[in-house]
């Protein structure tokens, strides 16, 4: 079972609220480089959402996705496109646009992957990530190559009332931490219900689901679409966050670097590619901040965390969690 | 389009795709014989056209330089084999993943510590800096069809080793049943090791014979091993006849695809790829 236990749990939450209480006790610690990190911890939890939302494929359905990435940049890119050029968009409006045209596209994307399986699954997701990744390069309807920016975050408003200024770091900030522990519980009833019981079988064996009776396909193609509209909303807030999009959110650089939190983090887990997406994000940061030869340090962390954790970060604190009940070797 | 513009873009598509099956070939042996997915492959790739750089320089001689890459590579390759990805066997695919991932970091970021950030040049060989004309504005460069030479003999030569010989056989025989090769007696470490540094050496010749003909930079070898990501699905995983072929056929497309559709030429391999694989969902060859 990848569900944690209660020391695990409690022990979760407690960095949840240090988390969320980040705004109270950033400023005294960080004096003037607060904003910056708070900028900076809003982005990582962004890029948590999209770890999160690979790893229903990866760890649970065992769908290893190389272009889970073009869901993000395409949600980001449905802001763009969804924005008027001189005032805010409507949220309520853009957000559930959006949303609706990236499922629809990880429908259609789902529809054709979902034939393959193994490396071609990896190779075919890749290869149509890819072609997203040039058709916002090539094409001038975004900027091609440059990027397209949003002058006006989101407007977040009910009855002309303003609920929410986005422009607001602050409050951003609070947004994103509600999406993401939306997401993370949203996430785990999904796995706890009869079609996650199904879609996790999936994983460990296909045929056997097959043999019982079910339809692998439509389960895999129902979490392929949930996985990828959650990306979209990621991407949406990541494009909301820099008012800035470019092609290169839909690469195979940034598919692959979401894949490495979520192994790193322990596939399957549901919180270890959280975990894995805050270690790497603030490695990273660290590392740069003292050597411009910040790849070296990276990529030995990188290898050193799988020779030393076989199932990631995640499969460790699973291991720590079972230690303090007593049913575990 | 006149025949003799044509003729240029088939051989450049023909070399292309000889030097991507180079490479290929090697990240299809190690997939198909030890299951893992090499993601530093293109950092071989990379490494040898650094190494033809530097050799070149020393010895003042590309094809020393070339011929000395090969080995080089192939050592290099063996090493990281038996520190790093022999402690992984027995672990999940995408640890393996991971791992190697962590190496293309590592490589980049040497690379760029040791010859800096640069695009770096290196000259066409003396010998083979000239032309040949065709018509009174086409010529072809001489350098190119002796690469393309090379690489022809290489290729053919692997598919005697492949299939005439012992050795040819463990490897063929591991591609198709691992589990059983072992338990024939045969010592797997060594065969994966050997593989492996073969791979390296291959992908690293490939490196230093293009880099006259390609600009030497930290990170040019993702591109290639994305590339040669879609030459192995498109022939069957494994396969090394597959490999040949999807290697001319994404050769020949990425060339053609450049010429008469400047707009999209990026899209015409991806799209080659998504039918191949809609068409075939595990290759040509499987």
């Amino acid at each position: 079972m990848t569900v944690p236990s209660k020391r695990l749990s409690l022990a979760l939450l407690a960095l949840v609220v240090l988390l969320a209480l980040f705004p109270a006790w950033g400023p005294p610690v960080f004096a003037a480089k607060f904003t910056f990190l708070l900028q900076k911890v809003t982005g990582i939890m962004i890029l948590a959402i999209l770890a999160l939302s690979l790893d229903l494929l990866v760890g649970v359905a065992g769908l290893v996705s190389l272009g889970h990435a073009a869901f993000f940049g395409l949600g980001g890119y449905m802001l763009v496109l969804l924005s008027p050029q001189y005032e805010a968009a409507n949220l309520w409006l853009a957000l559930p646009a959006a949303l609706g045209a990236v499922a629809l596209a990880a429908l259609v994307v789902g529809a054709l992957a979902i034939r393959t399986s193994g490396i071609y699954f990896i190779m075919v997701t890749l290869a149509i990530g890819q072609m997203g990744y040039y058709f916002f390069n090539d094409s001038r309807l975004a900027g091609g190559s440059d990027g397209a920016s949003i002058y006006f975050r989101p407007a977040v408003q009910a009855f002309g009332v303003t609920l929410m200024d986005l422009e607001n770091k602050q409050s951003f900030f609070f947004l994103v931490l509600f999406c993401l522990a939306a997401v993370y519980l949203l996430l785990r009833v999904v796995l706890a219900s009869p079609f996650g019981r199904v879609l996790t079988a999936i994983g460990v064996n296909e045929e056997r689901v097959r043999g019982l009776g079910f339809n692998p396909t439509l389960y895999k193609l129902t979490a392929f679409v949930l996985a990828g509209t959650l990306a979209g909303l990621a991407g949406f807030l990541a494009a909301t966050q820099y008012g800035f999009v470019s092609p290169a959110m839909l690469g195979w650089h940034q598919s692959g670097h979401v894949l490495v939190m979520v192994i790193l983090g322990g596939m399957g887990t549901l919180f270890g590619p959280i975990l894995g997406a805050f270690i790497l994000e603030l490695a990273h940061f660290g590392f740069e901040a003292v050597t411009e030869h910040w790849l070296l340090p990276m990529g030995i962390l990188v290898i050193a965390i799988v020779l030393a954790l076989p199932r990631g970060l995640g499969g460790l604190l699973l291991k720590w969690g079972r230690k303090g009940e007593g049913d575990a070797p | 389009m006149d025949f003799w513009f044509f003729l240029i873009q088939v051989l450049n598509g023909v070399q292309y795709g000889l030097l991507l099956f180079l490479v290929a070939s090697g990240l299809t042996l190690i997939f198909g014989i030890m299951g893992i997915i090499n993601l530093a492959h293109g950092a071989f790739y990379m490494l040898g056209a650094y190494l033809a750089y530097w050799l070149a320089a020393v010895t003042g001689s590309l094809t020393a330089a070339v011929v000395l890459s090969l080995p080089l590579a192939g050592a290099i390759g063996y090493a990281i084999e038996a520190l790093l990805v022999r402690t992984l066997y027995r672990r999940d695919h995408l640890d393996q993943v991971l791992l190697t991932y962590g190496l293309i970091l590592i490589f980049d970021e040497a690379t760029r510590m040791t010859w800096g950030s640069d695009v770096l040049g290196v000259a066409v060989p003396q010998a083979l800096n000239w032309s040949i004309r065709l018509t009174d504005t086409l010529s072809y460069p001489v350098y190119r069809l002796v690469l393309s030479a090379v690489c022809a003999v290489l290729a053919v030569a692997m598919a005697l080793v492949l299939g005439r010989t012992r050795f040819g056989m463990w490897v063929r025989a591991g591609a198709s049943n691992r589990d059983m090769v072992a338990a024939l007696g045969i010592d797997v470490k060594l065969l994966f090791g050997v593989v492996f540094a073969i791979g390296a050496a291959l992908a690293g010749l490939a490196g230093a014979m293009s880099a006259p003909i390609t600009s030497v930079a930290p990170g040019m070898g993702d591109s290639v091993l994305i590339l040669c990501f879609v030459v192995v699905v498109i022939g069957g995983v494994g396969s090394i006849k597959g490999a040949f072929l999807g290697a001319m056929l994404i050769g020949l497309a990425d060339t053609f695809g450049k010429v008469f559709v400047p707009d999209f030429a990026s899209f015409t391999v991806y799209g080659v790829m998504a039918a191949v694989l809609l068409w075939k969902p595990r290759g040509l060859f499987s």
